[in-house]
């Protein structure tokens, strides 16, 4: 077992001991895919639920009983935007480490972008991250690339990448720039009911931008990404979509303008669903300060005004899904003048911790909210059977303790990044216990 | 009385009070220039590193000859010919640098924020030289004092800045020194090298030039980068000097009394005809002088103390 | 710090300068190759005083004779404490409107006490051409040298002790022509 100094523990997996029985008490159940939000008690055996009931089953009295008073319990949480680094760059972050902050951060599932190095482009590659994350503390769906190494010239094989495990296709890092390759691959994409995930970004217009084009950049004299350069590939990738039919996913949506035409897009029946960030719903340009690159990301931080936006997006549905685009950097390449750092934030281990203190507790979210664009919602366009509570199903079941008090301390990060963009921000919730197929992998009671 | 800041990174934010202790120090020290000896014993003894990641003749030299009239020792780190070409980071230059015992460091960087860096890496007094599209405050305090010793003040007067606004560290420091220092700043370009959110500047932005040049008691003209063209911002060179360079015609318009600035180097008879820039309302050579006075003055105040 | 006891009135004042006056005229006989700086602040005024004194006297022995101006010396860049930097004084104006390459330049100052403003008036004069002579005039020589320095004209001398000062007031500045010693008093 792992045990970091704040009494957080990650216990790795044992096969060799099969995982015993399990009584959950005490905590309000939250289900919404099963449309339960009760003070109940779960059980789990052999890995999977049991039941879900007023009191304990019993055939459960001997059963390690788990007091979850005072805590939600709830469908195991899905990040469904993560870059597990592995191959590659094993010195960021590995499946394992990666899968250890997952797990931290509640996640009992994650599906982790091909731009590894190399590029998850083809079954082989998609085999090998599979075969690694078996016996980790979390799942890992891998997302494969949408063309060959991500070049965006030829498109990558779907259909073997599928075929192995692949749940959506993506290039995310970089926008497919020809249209006529993206609107290939929305189209070949249709045989495979996938989603493809968009990462929606003028690539001219952007380059050699730093952080957000507006008033901030140009007194800061760093030079500016505006915000059209995200609108105009999300506009071009909507009609593309509408156009063929294909179903898209909009990752890390961040702007306004963004926000705006994917609510209208959805209204016209475009087969469109989206997500964002927590640093785009909590933090804005101006925060970067003194040329802080622990909060310099792609899409960059936007104004006051499109953190509203975001907000609003998530409110009424127009964002689907919140994740963390788990960006982990070493500190070479952060701790250098703001011009040369890499764009990318670690997210794993704070992203619950954020969406309960600036959505939840401020009731912009409910709880039955949170959980859905946090399990129900990204197991559901990958088409997974995650999200639920229903009997019979993995037990995979995250316990939130919503009320608890904690400073975030990257050093305590079971994933290797450092690189938060909350450092030392006080937050109030956080995930308490992750229980993976009916095992408990984490642990934290401060 | 030392200046309430202690390293200069920008004029952004600096007081009214440190600017005119510059100034007037400045004048102190360019009355030392004019002697027989034009050498002073102030900084004997204390080290300075002339750290230039983009090169940079007359700026260096000018904080060179500073320097050494001041008695130190200057050293020049110039990047081709450095460890930095060998993939050296940023930190582990200031580090290594510090290691041998300095006093002050003179940065110059093509990236934002880098004197900055700098402060939070090493005990050294930090003055920022230039660093990417964000500051440049020796240019833009010579500038004022070269204005200050011509009309006798700088309260009141109005100075156009006429250019590529966009790209230009030293338009950035004028409008905030100026406008801390009571005068009036306009700023003009064409539309595609002015920033596109200009307000945050604080100072009014326009296109048009005979507006900028309405009243003005000051013209400075910025160095129009050639390479620009061909990234688009601009059709012809040709185009440009007509709408926006300095003529004789166009310096008819403005007041008899008219000073005439420009950083350097200029491109002669593209933002600034030849016979404007060699004309008597030119004070462009007197702002050379006044640099070295200036960053004198700028070593003495931040560097003349015990180390903290 | 408070007045202790007033050393001169504004008429002792004047003659001390009158004769310090004819003393450096006594030796220094060729007003031509004579030169008068006075040191930031107060020996400013004294050089001016004591120039307009010589320029009286020459105009009665000799009608065409040039008109002497006191040359103004400001010593901050040279003192030896600058590395201190809360003893950092404003940095005040210098102006030596002659060439003292070969001249009996004298150096005007209030008070003469440790000797370290004078060296450093030394080196300063020194950048600017060498004189045939330096001569030093000073109103008050209140003793506790630190260096090998001393004055070729002295207003009077004063021993003090070490929570002693004197103060010299001077109509153009202080409003007033006077010189007091001065005492710092419990709390100061």
């Amino acid at each position: 077992m792992l045990k970091k100094p704040n009494g957080a523990t990650i216990y790795p997996i044992d096969n060799s001991n099969p995982a015993g029985s399990l009584v959950i008490k005490g905590g309000r159940v939250i289900d919404p895919a099963n449309r339960i939000d009760d003070t109940l008690v779960v059980a789990v055996k052999d890995g999977r639920i049991a039941s879900v009931s007023r009191d304990v089953p019993k055939e459960f009295d001997k059963a390690k009983v788990i007091d979850a008073k005072g805590r939600w319990v709830v469908p195991g949480l899905m990040d469904m935007h993560v870059h597990l680094r592995e191959p590659g760059r094993e010195d960021k972050e590995t499946i394992e480490t990666g899968t250890q902050a997952a797990a931290a951060g509640g996640f009992t599932a994650l599906a982790c972008m091909p731009n590894t190095n190399p590029v998850l482009d083809e079954e082989s590659k998609i085999r090998y991250v599979i075969q690694r994350s078996e016996g980790c503390t979390s799942r890992v769906f891998p997302i494969g690339a949408i063309t060959k190494g991500s070049e965006g010239e030829e498109l990558a094989p779907m259909g073997e990448m599928v075929r192995v495990g692949a749940r959506a296709v993506s290039d995310d890092g970089k926008a497919v720039a020809k249209s006529n390759i993206m609107r290939n691959a929305l189209n070949y994409s249709k045989s495979f009911n996938i989603p493809v995930i968009c990462h929606c970004e003028d690539m001219v217009l952007s380059q050699k931008g730093h952080m957000n084009e507006g008033v901030v950049s140009t007194r800061m004299g760093v030079r500016g990404i505006p915000a059209i350069a995200e609108e105009i590939g999300v506009a071009r990738d909507l009609l593309l979509a509408e156009y063929t039919g294909a179903r898209i996913h909009i990752a890390h949506v961040s702007t306004a303008g963004s926000v705006r035409m994917i609510r209208e897009a959805k209204k016209r029946g475009v087969k469109v669903t989206a997500e964002t960030c927590p640093h785009y719903f909590t933090l804005i340009d101006a925060d970067i300060g003194m040329y802080d690159t622990n909060k310099k990301m792609n899409p960059p931080l936007g104004t006051a005004n499109d953190r509203q936006a975001v907000i609003e997006g998530l409110c009424d549905g127009t964002i689907d899904v919140i994740a963390s685009d788990h960006a982990p950097h070493v500190s070479e390449e952060k701790d250098v003048e703001f011009d040369a750092a890499s764009f990318g934030v670690a997210g794993l281990e704070t992203s619950l911790g954020v969406v309960l203190t600036y959505l939840a507790d401020k009731n912009l979210l409910m709880p039955a909210d949170v959980v859905l664009k946090m399990s129900c919602n990204p197991n559901k366009i990958l088409g997974v059977p995650g999200g639920t509570l229903s009997i019979g199903t993995a037990a995979d079941i995250t316990i939130v303790d919503p009320k608890a008090e904690w400073k975030v301390e990257s050093q305590h990060f079971f994933s290797k990044a450092r690189n938060t963009a909350f450092e030392g921000f006080p937050l109030k919730g956080f995930a308490c216990c992750t229980i993976l197929d009916g095992r408990v992998v984490f642990e934290r009671t401060n | 009385m030392a200046l309430s800041i202690r390293h200069l990174l920008g004029l952004d934010g600096v007081s009214r009070e440190d600017i005119t202790q510059i100034l007037d120090t400045a004048d102190s020290f360019h009355e030392v220039l004019e002697r027989e000896i034009p050498v002073v014993p102030t900084l004997r003894g204390k080290t300075v590193v002339n750290l230039f990641y983009e090169s940079s003749t007359r700026t260096r030299i000018s904080f060179e000859l500073a320097e050494k009239r001041l008695s130190a020792s200057p050293v020049n780190f110039s990047v081709s010919t450095s460890s930095v070409s060998k993939g050296e980071s940023l930190h582990d230059t200031i580090k290594n640098i510090e290691a041998m015992k300095i006093d002050m460091v003179v940065v110059r960087h093509g990236a934002a924020g880098v004197p900055y860096f700098l402060t939070q890496c090493t005990n050294a007094v930090i003055v920022n030289a230039g660093d990417g599209l964000h500051e440049h405050p020796t240019q833009a305090l010579l500038d004022m004092m070269t204005i200050r010793r011509k009309v006798g003040r700088l309260e009141g007067l109005k100075v156009a800045i006429v250019g590529d606004i966009f790209h230009s560290r030293v338009a950035r420091s004028n409008a905030w020194g100026m406008k801390t220092m009571g005068m009036k700043v306009v700023l003009c370009g064409p539309p595609t090298l002015l920033p596109q959110h200009p307000e945050s500047l604080g100072v009014p932005v326009t296109d048009n030039l005979g507006e900028a040049l309405d009243g003005a008691d000051v013209v400075m003209l910025l160095r129009l980068q050639l390479e620009r063209q061909s990234s688009g911002t601009f059709p012809s060179i040709r185009e440009y000097r007509e709408r926006f360079g300095l003529d004789l015609e166009k310096l008819s318009t403005l007041s008899k009394n008219v000073l005439i600035m420009h950083p350097g180097p200029i491109n002669r008879g593209i933002e600034l005809a030849s016979n404007v820039a060699d004309g008597p309302h030119s004070v462009i050579l007197e702002q050379v002088t006044n640099g070295v006075a200036v960053r004198m003055a700028v070593l003495y105040l931040l560097g003349g103390g015990e180390n903290a | 710090m408070k007045k202790v006891q007033l050393i001169m009135d504004s008429h002792a004042l004047d003659l001390a300068i009158t004769r310090i006056t004819h003393q450096i005229l006594e030796r220094n006989r060729d007003l031509s190759r004579l030169g008068i700086v006075g040191m930031q602040t107060r020996g400013v005024y004294l050089a001016r005083r004591i120039a307009k004194k010589l320029n009286e006297v020459e105009k009665t022995s000799s009608p065409k004779a040039s008109r002497l101006t006191a040359g103004v010396l400001d010593v901050s860049f040279y003192r030896d404490d600058y590395r201190k930097t809360h003893k950092k004084p404003k940095v005040q104006v210098t102006d030596i409107p002659f060439d003292l390459n070969g001249m009996n330049v004298v150096l005007v100052d209030d008070v003469l006490f440790t000797g370290r403003t004078v060296r450093a008036a030394l080196d300063a004069l020194v950048d600017f051409g060498r004189p045939k002579t330096i001569q030093l005039a000073v109103i008050v020589d209140r003793g506790n040298r630190e260096l090998p320095i001393q004055a070729d004209y002295t207003g009077t001398v004063l021993k003090t002790l070490p929570n002693q000062a004197v103060k010299l007031s001077m109509q153009e500045h202080d409003g007033e022509d006077s010189l007091w010693l001065v005492e710092q008093e419990k709390g100061d």
